[in-house]
C-alpha cells in the first residue's frame, strides 16, 4: 500500500472510484418540448426560439429566426390576433407575454436597419402565384428562398391584398406594409399589377410555369336580401374599405349603419367614424358574446364612440330610414325573430356580412373541386385536384385571417418545392406540448406586462393615425425576458446546481448540459426543479 | 460581497445561474470552476439534502476564503457517507474526530493556526442536528462562549438518520421516527419539546447567526459569504430534507425544503450580536399541510385527519411569521 503523508488517511476525491450510477432505476434526459405559443401559431413561428435571442438583445438573430417562417413580422405584430398569447403559459401565472408587441418591435427595427433576406441558389424552376395577398406573397417569399423564380399576377392596383384593402391604416400603416413587400420584391420576385388571369391553363402554358399557387382571396362581398327603395344607400363593405386606399374616398352620410358582426364590420364602423360620420351604429343579429369579431376590437370601437344594436336584423331600407326587427337567441345561440319592429334614421348602410371567392377564371381547369360557396378543396399538401396547382389563403377552407393565410403560403411553398424536386415534403413530427404543469414557476420573478401606448381618443376619432404604439429597445427587451422558455432549456444552471452528486456536466455557454451517468443516482431532483420542464425521467434499461 | 437580489431579470431570477447576468453576479454553484468540495461517488442516498447543503456551503466558503479553508466534521451521515475507508469524497482539507467534539477540535485548529500566524486560513466545523443540538452541544456552547474564530454549520435533517432515524432535539412535533412511533393519543414526536438552536446561538451574543435552506441557494450563499466577513464564533443552521428519514420522494428534496420556508415553519433569518437584523420574506405563503403531506413521517396526521395536530403545527408557522415578520410588505 502506498505511504501517505503524516495524518493523511484517505486521498482526496478517491470516491470517484465508486460509480454510484449503478444505483439508478430512472434516468434523467434532456428534451425539447413544444412551447404552447409555437403550437398555437398559424404561421408556424418558433416564438420561444426568437424570444430567446431577443432576451439577450440579439435582435437581428431574433428577426432572422422569425423570417425563417414568416416574412411579415412588422405586419403580424400589428394585425395578427395572436393565438400564441392565448396559449401562453405565463397567462396562468400573471399575464401572457406580449409576443405581438415584441414581434412588431423586431419587424420595425429590421425596417429601420434595412435588414434583407437573400434568395436561394437558382433552381431554374418557374412558379406562378396568382394573387399578391398575404398567402401569395408568403409563398413567393419562401419559394424565392428555395431558389425558384416566382412571378405574381395581381388583379389589384397595389400588392398586399386584404392587408391593404381590408385592414384600415390606423391598424396597419401603409409604409410598414410597403416596406415588408418591397423586401420580397428585392429578392427577385416580380409582381404584375392590374392583371387578371382569365384562363389559368393558357397562362401556365404561355408562361412555361412548372407549378402554380392560387391565392386570390375572398373579395366578393356576400349579398343579403333586403328590400330597399333606395339601393344607392347600401354599399358593400369591401368596396367601402378598398375605396379608402387610393382612388376615391367613399361618400357617406351623417348617420351610418354597419350591418354585420365580424372584424371587417368593426373596421368599417371605425373607418366611418374617422371619415366624419356623426353617428355610427353597428347592427348585429346576435349579442356581443356571439360576435365573430375579436373582443378587443369591439372594445376599441366602443371607446371611439361607435354605437351598437345587438340582437337586431335589418328588414327594410328606405330613403332615410330603416326598419329593424328585434331578435332573440334560442338555446343553440341562433337568432330568432320576435316580430317587434323599430324604425331608425340612416343615410348610409354598409353591408358587412361575409365574403366569397371569385372562381370564374378556374372554370376550364380540369380536376378542380370547387364547393358551392366558391371555396376550393385541397389535399394535405395544399394541392388541388389538378397536379402542380396548389391553393391557399381565404379561397380554401380555413379560418380567414392574415396569419392563417401566411402560414398557408409557407406550407404550400414547401410542398411546391418538394413537387418540383420530385420528392415529398414531410413535416417533422412535433414534440409533446410543454404544458403549464411541467413548469416550476417558483424560479421566475413576477413581472407585469409592458403596455403598448395608445393614441389619445380625440385623435383616434378624427384621424387615420396608428392607434396602438410600439415598444422601444428597453421595453421590448424586458418583455422578451418575461418568456418562461417552456419546455426548452434556457441555460439557467439549476440542474447543474441542484444535483447532490455533481452528476450534471456544464458544457459552457450555448452548449447546455450533459448527465454524467457514472455517478447519477437517478434521484430526479434536476427534473423536478428544472424551471422550464426540459428534463424528463425515463425508465433505466440495462 | 454585498448581497442584492436581482429583480431586473424575469427569466430565471431565482435560478442557480442566469445567462443574462454578469459571471460575477451568478451563484458559486453556477460556476464551471466551483470547488465541488464534496465530489461524486459519495454514498449518500438518492436526493440527499445534506450532501447538497454541504457542497453549497463549503464551495461558497472556498470562494470567500480564496481556497484557504479547513473543515472539521462531527460524526454523522455526512461523515459516514463521504469517507468509507479507503475512499473519500472530499476535495478540501477535512478532518474527523468524534461525534460530540467537533466544535472543540475546530477551536483547537483555530488556535493552532493563530499560533502559526496563519490568519488567511479559516476554520469550518460542521455536523448534523444530532451532533450539534444534542451530543456536541456542550462543546459548541463553549466555542460560542470563548468566541473562537470558527464558523459552525449545522445541517439539520431533524433526526439521527445515519443510525436508523431516531429522534433528536431538532425533530419537529408530531413527526414519526423510530423512537417516536405514530401510536397512541398523540402519535409521533411530542408537542412542545425540542430545541431551537439558532435562538440558543443568538443568546450567546456571538457575532453572526443565520438560518438557510437548500431551497434558496442565493440566500444561502449570501449568508455563508457574509459570515466569512466576521472574526469570532459564527453559526449557520441549514435545513436539509432527508428522503429516507422523512419518507419523502427523493425528487422532492428541494420542493419539501421550499415548502418549509414558504409555510413559515423554517424562517430564514440573520442576527448579529444576538439581535435579529434581517429576514427573507416568504414569496408565496402556503398552509403547513402542503409541506407535511409530502412526507411519510407525517402520514398519520392525514389518515384520518388530525385537525388538532394540523392546527397546532399551523400555529407554530404563524408564530414564526409574526415573530420575524415573514410576509412581504404589500406595495
Amino acid at each position: 500500500m502506498e505511504r501517505k503523508p503524516f495524518a493523511i488517511t484517505l486521498n482526496p476525491a478517491s470516491s470517484l472510484a465508486n460509480h454510484t450510477g449503478n444505483w439508478r432505476t430512472m434516468r434523467p434526459i434532456y428534451v425539447d418540448h413544444l412551447p404552447p405559443c409555437n403550437q398555437g401559431c398559424p404561421a408556424g413561428e418558433n416564438i420561444q426560439g426568437w424570444l430567446y435571442e431577443a432576451e439577450e438583445g440579439k435582435y437581428e438573430q431574433a428577426w432572422r429566426k422569425i423570417m425563417e417562417e414568416n416574412p411579415f413580422p412588422a405586419i403580424h405584430g400589428r394585425v395578427c390576433y395572436h393565438p400564441c398569447e392565448t396559449a401562453c403559459n405565463r397567462g396562468q401565472l400573471d399575464e401572457p407575454v406580449s409576443i405581438h408587441a415584441v414581434e412588431r418591435f423586431l419587424g420595425d427595427y429590421a425596417i429601420e436597419q434595412g435588414w434583407q433576406v437573400e434568395a436561394g441558389v437558382e433552381t431554374g424552376k418557374r412558379v406562378l402565384v396568382v394573387g399578391a395577398g398575404p398567402s401569395g406573397l408568403s409563398a413567393a417569399y419562401h419559394l424565392a428562398r428555395l431558389g425558384h423564380a416566382v412571378t405574381i399576377i395581381e388583379a389589384g392596383p397595389k400588392p398586399g391584398g386584404m392587408m391593404r384593402f381590408g385592414i384600415p391604416q390606423y391598424r396597419l400603416p401603409r409604409n410598414v406594409l410597403d416596406a415588408e413587400i418591397a423586401r420580397i420584391v428585392a429578392m427577385g420576385v416580380s409582381i404584375h399589377l392590374n392583371q387578371k388571369v382569365d384562363n389559368l391553363e393558357t397562362t401556365i402554358q404561355e408562361g412555361e410555369f412548372d407549378a402554380v399557387f392560387l391565392a386570390i382571396g375572398a373579395h366578393l362581398s356576400k349579398r343579403v336580401d333586403i328590400p330597399g327603395r333606395d339601393a344607392g344607400r347600401m354599399i358593400d363593405v369591401l368596396g367601402f374599405l378598398k375605396g379608402m386606399d387610393g382612388r376615391a374616398v367613399p361618400k357617406i352620410g351623417r348617420r351610418v349603419v354597419v350591418y354585420g358582426g365580424g372584424d371587417t364590420a368593426i373596421d368599417a364602423a371605425r373607418t366611418a367614424k374617422r371619415l366624419g360620420a356623426e353617428e355610427t351604429i353597428l347592427i348585429y343579429r346576435r349579442d356581443r358574446g356571439h360576435m365573430p369579431a375579436h373582443d378587443f376590437e369591439v372594445e376599441e370601437a366602443l371607446e371611439e364612440g361607435v354605437l351598437t344594436r345587438w340582437l337586431q336584423t335589418i328588414r327594410q331600407v328606405d330613403n332615410t330610414t330603416l326598419t329593424v326587427e328585434e331578435m332573440t337567441l334560442d338555446e343553440q345561440g341562433r337568432p330568432q325573430p320576435t316580430g317587434r319592429i323599430e324604425t331608425l334614421e340612416a343615410d348610409t348602410v354598409i353591408l358587412a356580412v361575409g365574403q366569397e371567392v371569385d372562381t370564374g377564371f378556374l372554370e376550364d381547369v380540369p380536376g378542380l373541386d370547387i364547393s358551392s360557396d366558391g371555396v376550393i378543396q385541397v389535399d394535405a399538401s395544399m394541392m388541388t385536384g389538378r397536379a402542380g396547382v396548389f391553393a391557399g389563403g381565404d379561397m380554401v377552407p380555413a379560418e380567414r385571417t392574415v396569419t392563417v393565410a401566411t402560414g398557408h403560403g409557407k406550407k404550400a411553398a414547401r410542398h411546391i418545392d418538394a413537387y418540383l424536386r420530385g420528392s415529398e415534403y414531410r413535416k417533422p413530427s412535433p414534440n409533446t406540448v410543454a404544458a403549464y404543469d411541467r413548469l416550476n414557476t417558483w424560479y421566475y420573478t413576477d413581472a407585469d406586462k409592458n403596455r403598448q401606448p395608445y393614441l389619445d381618443l380625440a385623435r383616434r376619432r378624427a384621424s387615420f393615425e396608428e392607434v396602438v404604439g410600439g415598444l422601444d429597445t428597453d421595453t421590448a427587451l424586458l418583455e422578451a425576458r418575461r418568456c418562461l422558455s417552456c419546455g426548452n432549456c434556457f441555460e439557467c444552471d439549476t440542474c447543474y446546481g441542484v444535483c447532490p452528486d455533481n452528476a450534471i456536466i456544464k458544457l459552457g455557454p450555448g452548449q447546455r448540459y450533459e448527465v454524467n451517468y457514472d455517478y447519477c443516482k437517478g434521484c430526479g431532483v434536476c427534473a423536478e426543479e428544472c424551471p422550464c420542464g426540459a428534463i424528463d425521467m425515463v425508465k433505466e434499461v440495462r | 460581497m454585498p448581497y442584492q437580489r436581482v429583480k431586473f431579470y424575469q427569466t430565471g431570477t431565482f435560478t442557480v445561474g442566469n445567462r443574462l447576468l454578469d459571471e460575477s453576479n451568478r451563484t458559486v454553484q453556477a460556476g464551471m470552476d466551483r470547488t465541488n468540495s464534496l465530489n461524486s461517488g459519495h454514498r449518500a442516498c438518492q436526493g440527499c439534502g445534506e450532501a447538497l447543503g454541504a457542497r453549497y456551503a463549503l464551495d461558497a466558503v472556498m470562494r470567500a476564503t480564496h481556497q484557504q479553508m479547513v473543515a472539521v466534521n462531527a460524526t454523522g451521515c455526512l461523515e459516514v457517507f463521504s469517507s468509507p475507508y479507503p475512499e473519500s469524497a472530499w476535495q478540501i482539507p477535512w478532518l474527523h474526530s468524534l461525534f460530540g467534539n467537533a466544535p472543540a477540535v475546530a477551536s483547537g485548529v483555530a488556535a493552532a493556526l493563530r499560533a502559526k500566524g496563519r490568519k488567511d486560513v479559516r476554520v469550518i466545523a460542521q455536523g448534523g442536528d444530532g451532533a450539534t443540538v444534542d451530543i456536541g452541544f456542550g462543546c459548541l456552547s463553549g466555542m460560542f462562549e470563548r468566541n473562537d474564530d470558527v464558523l459552525y454549520v449545522c445541517y439539520d435533517n431533524e433526526a439521527y438518520m445515519n443510525t436508523g432515524v431516531q429522534r433528536s432535539g431538532s425533530t419537529p412535533p408530531r413527526a414519526w421516527t423510530n423512537t417516536t412511533q405514530a401510536v397512541g393519543v398523540d402519535p409521533g414526536n411530542p408537542m412542545g419539546i425540542g430545541k431551537n438552536l439558532p435562538r440558543i446561538a443568538m443568546a450567546h451574543g456571538i457575532p453572526y447567526v443565520a438560518t438557510a435552506s437548500v431551497a434558496d441557494l442565493h440566500d444561502l450563499e449570501a449568508k455563508v459569504t457574509k459570515a466569512m466577513n466576521f472574526r469570532g464564533a459564527r453559526y449557520i443552521h441549514i435545513h436539509v430534507p432527508c428522503p429516507l428519514g422523512w419518507k419523502s420522494d427523493p425528487a422532492h428534496t428541494i420542493k419539501v425544503a421550499r415548502l418549509a420556508v414558504e409555510s413559515g415553519l423554517f424562517p430564514l433569518i440573520e442576527a448579529e450580536g444576538g439581535e435579529v437584523t434581517d429576514r427573507t420574506p416568504i414569496r408565496k405563503q402556503v398552509p403547513v399541510e402542503q409541506y407535511l403531506e409530502l412526507q411519510g413521517r407525517f402520514k398519520h396526521l392525514f389518515h384520518p385527519r388530525d385537525e388538532r395536530a394540523l392546527e397546532a403545527i399551523q400555529a407554530i408557522a404563524d408564530a414564526n411569521i409574526h415573530r420575524y415578520q415573514l410576509l412581504p410588505v404589500k406595495a
